[in-house]
């Protein structure tokens, strides 16, 4: 897939899957704005990491809860590459617990990073796509947990499956001006987010997955290359990237 | 170019609709504008007339005079 000429936005890449998205991105020649919140070093790394490809790259600093700061990442973009065409909100956390021992603020923390930060991403990007005219690609990287729910991460799955619903919506809003809107699902991916499980949890989890590994942020990236890229009649989907788990 | 000859030219621009077609009294509806028509009209007209314009002023707005009454009274 050639994405040269385009200029993808991909929130929280300095580590995990985003950083697997934006190398990808990198590689397929798309310009690459490297969002991050706290680790700059790791989100530099990336960067660089592009631009040793051959790609080109810029990181910027913004935390998707605030829409002021989403606005002003988008205008980073276009300030630098002149254009945007691609948006990936794959900025996310995680507050396990289950419900009784829930607090209200890992609740509200993690619907304001993995919901309300795709909300203002999606905002803040809209109107300059619909400008330019000449269409765009969301892609939007939702869960398993969204899709099934997950014990001890009712704050996340409630967060993601919100996620699922927005791109069905946001796929209808948008088809019109060949803005295509999708979701990626995926299901226990080896990152530092996961690699917080204890060993047993991640049995248990190896015993279910059909495919009998944990997926790797590639395998992701792989799946959001394609949304990003070739695939021009798909939207207001949700493709799981699980080795197909049963949950 | 007066606020009217601009105005029609942007709407016809932006909705692909022919500019002697549009009158005073030419609503939305008659031009088949959807509501995201509406959105990039508005920021067509933003940009033009460097103006802010609210959603709630621009729900008011049914008809191309409408629209350049609202911007005459803004610029």
């Amino acid at each position: 897939m050639n994405l040269e000429g385009k200029t993808a936005i991909v929130t929280g890449s300095s580590r995990g899957i985003g950083r697997a998205i934006a190398l990808a991105l990198g590689k397929a020649g798309a310009s690459v704005v490297v969002n991050y919140s706290g680790n700059q070093a790791a989100a530099e790394e990336v960067k660089n990491e592009i631009e040793k490809n051959g790609g080109s790259a810029i990181t910027v600093k913004a935390d998707v809860t605030d829409y002021s700061q989403c606005e002003l990442l988008v205008q980073s973009a276009i300030d630098h590459f002149k254009r945007i065409d691609i948006l990936i909100n794959n900025a996310g956390i995680t507050r396990d617990n289950l419900l009784a021992r829930m607090k209200e603020k890992e609740w509200q923390e993690v619907i304001d990073t993995n919901l309300t930060g795709v909300y203002n991403c999606c905002r803040a990007v809209y109107k300059p796509l619909l400008k330019q005219k000449s269409g765009g690609r969301i892609v939007n990287i939702a869960s398993v947990a969204g899709i099934h729910g997950n014990a001890g991460q009712a704050n996340y799955a409630a967060a993601k499956g919100g996620v699922i619903s927005f791109t069905r919506t946001l796929a209808k809003e948008l088809g019109s001006r060949n803005i295509t809107v999708n979701a990626v699902a995926p299901g226990f991916i080896d990152t530092e987010m996961t690699g917080e499980l204890s060993d047993q949890v991640k049995d248990q989890v190896l015993s279910r997955i059909a495919m009998g590994r944990l997926g790797k942020p590639e395998d992701v990236a792989e799946v959001v290359l394609f949304l990003a890229g070739s695939a021009h009649y798909v939207t207001g989907q949700v493709i799981a990237v699980d080795g197909n788990l049963s949950m | 170019m007066s606020v009217e000859n601009k105005v029609k030219d942007i709407i016809s621009d932006q909705l692909e609709v022919a500019i002697d077609k549009l009158s005073a009294e030419t609503t939305f509806e008659d031009i088949d504008a959807d509501s995201l028509d509406i959105v990039e009209l508005v920021m067509a007209l933003e940009e033009e007339f460097d103006l802010e314009i609210s959603d709630q002023e621009i729900e008011n707005v049914k008809s191309v005079g409408d629209v350049i009454k609202y911007i005459e009274s803004k610029v």
